[in-house]
């Protein structure tokens, strides 16, 4: 099934894993310090800060679609750049929405860490740069929930990458769009077989949340 | 109790017009007994295509049948020809409604319905760049447009998208393509040739967005035009452009009847006149052409 018929659907496996993957990555970069920082510091605002993370996460996706295709179609203000239905522009959608998710799970993770821990290690003279790498070590199973959640958040949208993206054959047909295509077209094989895939994903995202999760227990139980 | 007539002025008026109103709501229920009881409406699925969903005809198709068949509710399956068709053959669909004519042959001759009839046709142009930098325009017929099409893909001065779709619409490209003597182009071997796998109006947009030629049915042209500001008609009003719709009904489904009366319909004196009517005022143009025989 995987393999049968002229659809390709490793091409269209690989390119929602390229696609989200680099979303996720990116999201990873602006998130983490962003988390970090709002996770670990006590400051004016904070809990503003907490609450537009929050509420980000619960931003509709086509909703991000919507206002990214406007930005960027030939009308729009970007739409110099020739973007709109391109890669590049299903990874700034994407990116959009996993942001908010990678902060908010990592600003969580962090301020789990006790406070005992850093200021222990900062009387024992360790500079801010290292304070910020042993907090990170602390939340590591925390910070994988944030990669996880900000990947399944997009790897299983189909709204926004669809407005965005155009379902290209070859270049922005991701696994959720062709799953829409052949379901309308009545192919279902190729569907199903897509949906075995992204199941399979998704449940290994969750596998990997459900270990951050009861990670607390298992080092209440083994004292690890 | 006091006598009415020595009650406040109030409580009286008050009384007086709750009296008036229920006489009047019982009045109604009355007279809404009196009428006609309403016959329980059978869902009726009617399966066809985004094209024609697109030109925006439904909106008044449906009205006028329901109209004259108020027992039926028309439920409206819009999707490419070739997953119509494939409804049909489930009989998830009663009627069919599509533009594919071999296929529709092709879908009788294997015996999932009886019989096929001509409705109504409308024809497709070939949208382009306002440039033009294949230089469609003034071919002098489909074959040297293709072929003007795919010698500048080739050259990177032009593009093509394609529905990808198993549509009416995609199928007629295929075919343009084949009677020019051009193998099916596809994504992964020419890069100027793109496939969305979606309807008229997300492949017109794409189109827009990167300045490429298309195959689109006129219907859809015309409703969507003054969004696509960067496309114009190149060719038209070609024989090989020409857009055949039938009328399938499905036997054995679960509303043959209601399929029966929809096709009776509109292939009658009622359902042309509403085909043949649809927006010219709009447009100044007919968008779909009766011809039921």
């Amino acid at each position: 099934m995987l393999t049968s018929g002229s659809v390709d659907v490793w091409v269209i496996v690989w390119t929602s894993i390229l696609l989200s993957g680099t979303a996720t990555l990116i999201a990873l970069i602006i998130g983490l310090p962003v988390g970090y920082l709002v996770g670990s510091r006590r400051f004016l605002g904070r809990r503003a800060a907490l609450v537009v993370f929050n509420a980000g996460m619960g931003l509709p996706p086509t909703v991000v679609g919507l206002v990214v295709a406007m930005t960027f179609s030939r009308r729009g203000p970007l739409g110099f750049m020739n973007l709109l239905y391109t890669r590049p522009v299903v990874v700034v959608a994407q990116l959009i929405i996993a942001v908010p998710v990678v902060m908010a799970i990592t600003a969580a993770a962090v301020s789990a860490v006790p406070r005992e821990l850093t200021m222990q290690a900062r009387s024992l003279g360790a500079g801010a740069l290292r304070v910020g790498a042993l907090t990170l070590s602390e939340a590591r199973m925390g910070l994988l929930a944030a990669v996880a959640g900000g990947f399944g958040a997009i790897i299983s949208e189909v709204g926004a990458v669809s407005m965005v993206g155009g379902n290209l054959e070859g270049d922005t047909r991701v696994m959720t769009t062709a799953m829409v295509q052949f379901t309308r077209q009545g192919e279902y094989g190729p569907a199903l077989a897509l949906a075995v895939v992204l199941m399979a994903v998704v449940i290994f995202v969750n596998l990997v949340l459900t270990g951050f999760q009861t990670s607390g227990d298992r080092w209440e139980r083994d004292g690890r | 109790m006091h006598h009415f007539k020595s009650a406040p002025r109030l409580r009286r008026l008050a009384s007086v017009s709750l009296a008036l109103f229920l006489v009047f709501s019982l009045a109604g229920c009355a007279a809404r007994q009196a009428a006609a009881p309403k016959p329980a409406s059978s869902d009726l699925v009617l399966a066809s295509t985004t094209s024609t969903q697109d030109s925006g005809l439904f909106g008044t198709l449906i009205p006028a049948f329901m109209k004259a068949y108020p027992q039926y509710k028309v439920k409206v399956i819009a999707v490419g020809s070739g997953e119509a068709l494939k409804l049909g053959q489930t009989k998830d669909a009663d009627v069919l409604l599509v533009h594919s004519p071999a296929a529709e042959l092709k879908f009788i001759a294997d015996g999932y319905a009886r019989v096929r009839k001509d409705v109504m046709y409308n024809d497709f142009v070939i949208v382009g760049p306002k440039a033009d930098p294949a230089g469609v325009q003034g071919s002098t017929d489909t074959t040297a447009a293709m072929l003007a099409i795919q010698k500048a893909g080739a050259a990177g001065k032009a593009s093509f998208i394609s529905r990808g779709d198993a549509s009416g619409t995609n199928a007629k490209e295929l075919t343009l393509w084949s009677k020019s003597g051009i193998a099916t182009p596809t994504p992964t071997a020419d890069t100027w040739y793109l496939s969305t796998g979606q309807g008229m109006g997300e492949t017109l947009k794409v189109a827009d967005e990167k300045g490429a030629y298309t195959l689109t049915d006129r219907g859809t042209w015309l409703s969507m035009a003054s969004t696509l500001p960067g496309l114009r008609i190149v060719l038209e009003k070609q024989k090989a452009l020409l857009n055949q719709y039938g009328v399938i009904v499905i036997p054995g489904s679960k509303n043959e009847a209601g399929g029966q009366a929809f096709a009776d319909w509109i292939l009658g004196p009622a359902g042309q006149k509403v085909i043949s009517e649809f927006d010219v005022a709009k447009y100044g143009q007919q968008l779909f052409i009766p011809n039921a025989k």
